[in-house]
């Protein structure tokens, strides 16, 4: 186990350094001078032009810009902005906004998602199934801008149960953002539920544990949930990664001051270090929980075995 | 023997064997199982609710891509009258009037045409990549298959919208229905990739390619012949849910300001142009929304249907 999460996070190095190079040599292609951007109206003196063009290291070539970053940041400097403000500083004010509207969507995907679909799976071809098909397809086939201004519009606006944007009522604001981040995850979560309890309770230990006598509850929760889950939990685990990096639309519908919009600004504004940083963050991240639920796999289900 | 003998050897064996009755009979019969599989797959669509409804919204959608006038009740998108602002929809005028005061419901179906091409040519991009580099990745597997694969998860560790919103807002490729287009594919191409890959691995070491090895074909006829064709079932399913995935995901990019610009007439402008009017005139945001709805969801249903009729697996 410990030589396969080694070798996983080997192999995660050159990804992470590809995804940020990417975005790095995108960025730099970016039209434009934010140098000369910065003085506004007025031009800059060409001195401190030239003292500014040096210390952002503008005059390099691509690839030396890139390793030159690359040192800073495995010290742990994710360099500056043009306004001399430090990027950790504008994450590590941001990243909270993303994380609570994450976890609230991870709930929502958690609870909703696994109790519908056991409902569902339990009596396949029932009315609760097909009510489950039905609106699981409907969900997914809804495009999430649709339904943050569907949802702004209902709940926010004219039934005034939710505030319909910003961040000022603490974790209730989140509520409605974090159910519209998850709902296509939701949806999924359900039917992959629905799916692996069906196949489940078809299973031979399901009919040994039935003619023990055990009583239905028993047999459902104890016995087919266990084994069920265990798709649904790695499909869980490796959403995260996918959510916050999704939830740049609903934090621009909602208008939430997070990760998302902090990128969405950057680039309109060519803060070329601030982008780079947080989706280098971001692809940290979507590696990071992917391995964590390779892992995870392992360990909830021992049939698997990685050495 | 020499090499030259050899050569002749082989390429006598190989005509041999192509002119022998023996050969004839086993491509009629993986002629009639393709067949078959088309024709149950066509037998089990038209008895799918979800292929009906999927195909009469996309037709429907594609119609008015083409022929927006038929659509828009003789009403000219661009004619506007500032007198009719924001009017609600009303018997003359079935969406009512944007702030412009334009006829609604002749923009949104405008609105179509954009969306169509963008998903169609994002589509086409994305499987021309992913079955290029799956394949490739797959058949010659070893160095070459890790260093693509490798390549393929550097895509697929960037968030797909990021990722397009920088390739936009690098303006190398403008800001036009191309660009959009190319934006999009250039993040989405990977699961295609993985999908054909997959699938050429699944086969390559299969009897019938070892056959038609020993008779000689090469590699590319061995890829486009005997691989490949296994992979039209998958990939027709996901490139039909796909062109409905990329149609919502242009309304996502333009609505943020990164996609198609005025004067272009899209339902993501639309959207956002109605965004700081929702209290007033929640029409404006109500009718793109619901027209884009349909569509991503009858691509998504025809993909569901395709998929339920191709997989023999499900069928019970």
């Amino acid at each position: 186990m410990g030589r396969y999460v080694a070798r996983r996070l080997l192999l995660a190095i050159p990804v992470l350094i590809g995804a940020s190079f990417l975005i790095f040599a995108m960025v730099y292609a970016l039209p434009g001078d934010p140098i000369r951007a910065l003085g506004g109206d007025r031009p800059l003196q060409p001195a401190v032009v030239a003292q500014l063009r040096d210390e952002y290291n503008l005059d390099d070539p691509l690839v030396v810009q890139y390793v030159k970053y690359l040192g800073d940041l495995v010290q742990g400097d994710l360099g500056t902005d043009f306004r001399g403000r430090e990027v950790s500083e504008t994450i590590a004010q941001r990243l909270p906004v993303t994380a609570k509207l994450t976890v609230v969507a991870i709930l929502f995907e958690t609870v909703i998602g696994i109790i519908a679909g056991v409902l569902a799976g339990i009596r396949r071809n029932g009315f609760l199934d097909n009510v489950v098909l039905i609106s699981s397809t409907l969900i997914v086939s809804i495009p999430i801008l649709v339904l943050a201004f569907v949802a702004q519009y209902v709940f926010g606006l004219k039934l005034g149960w939710f505030p319909i944007a910003g961040i000022g009522d603490g974790w209730y604001s989140y509520l409605l953002p974090g159910l519209v981040l998850a709902s296509a995850s939701l949806a999924y979560v359900a039917r992959l539920t629905r799916t692996s309890v069906a196949e489940n309770l078809r299973a031979d230990y399901v009919r040994t544990a039935r003619a023990k006598g055990l009583p239905n509850r028993n047999v459902v929760v104890r016995h087919t949930l266990r084994n069920s889950l265990i798709p649904v939990v790695t499909f869980i685990g490796a959403d995260i990664g996918n959510l916050m990096g999704g939830a740049i639309v609903t934090e621009s519908v909602f208008n939430l001051p997070g990760i998302g919009r902090a990128i969405f600004d950057s680039v309109r504004q060519q803060e070329g270090a601030v982008v780079v940083g947080i989706v280098t963050l971001m692809v940290f991240f979507f590696i990071f929980f992917n391995l964590v639920v390779d892992v995870l796999y392992a360990v909830l289900d021992p049939r698997i075995r990685y050495d | 023997m020499t090499d030259q003998q050899q050569a002749d050897l082989r390429h006598d064996e190989v005509q041999a064997g192509t002119t022998t009755g023996l050969a004839a009979p086993s491509v009629d019969v993986t002629d009639a199982r393709q067949n078959s599989l088309w024709s149950d797959a066509w037998r089990e669509l038209k008895r799918n609710p979800l292929f009906w409804i999927g195909s009469v919204f996309g037709v429907v959608f594609l119609l008015m891509a083409m022929f927006p006038a038929v659509f828009a009740r003789g009403a000219d998108p661009r004619d506007c009258d500032l007198t009719n602002s924001k009017l609600p929809p009303s018997a003359e005028h079935w969406f009512g009037f944007d702030q412009q005061g334009c006829d609604y419901l002749a923009n949104v179906v405008y609105g179509a045409r954009n969306s169509l091409v963008i998903g169609v040519l994002a589509v086409l991009v994305v499987l021309v990549l992913g079955l290029f580099v799956g394949a490739v990745s797959g058949f010659f597997g070893g160095v070459t298959d890790s260093i693509l694969s490798r390549i393929t998860d550097i895509f697929y560790a960037v968030p797909f919208i990021l990722g397009a919103i920088v390739v936009l807002r690098s303006g190398t490729l403008g800001r036009g229905v191309v660009a959009v287009a190319i934006a999009l594919a250039a993040f989405g191409w990977m699961t295609a990739m993985r999908l054909v890959r997959s699938q050429v691995i699944a086969v390559k070491s299969s009897d019938y390619v070892a056959a038609a090895r020993a008779m000689g074909a090469s590699n590319r006829r061995i890829l486009v012949r005997h691989i490949l064709p296994n992979a039209v079932a998958p990939v027709l399913v996901y490139a039909t849910i796909t062109v409905g995935v990329l149609i919502a995901a242009e309304a996502t990019l333009t609505f943020l300001g990164v996609g198609l610009q005025r004067p272009a007439i899209s339902w993501g402008l639309q959207i956002d142009a109605g965004q700081s009017l929702l209290r007033t005139a929640p029409h404006l945001v109500l009718f793109p929304s619901i027209v884009l709805t349909v569509t991503v969801m009858a691509f998504i249903m025809l993909g569901d249907a395709l998929r339920d009729a191709l997989d023999p697996r499900q069928r019970s």
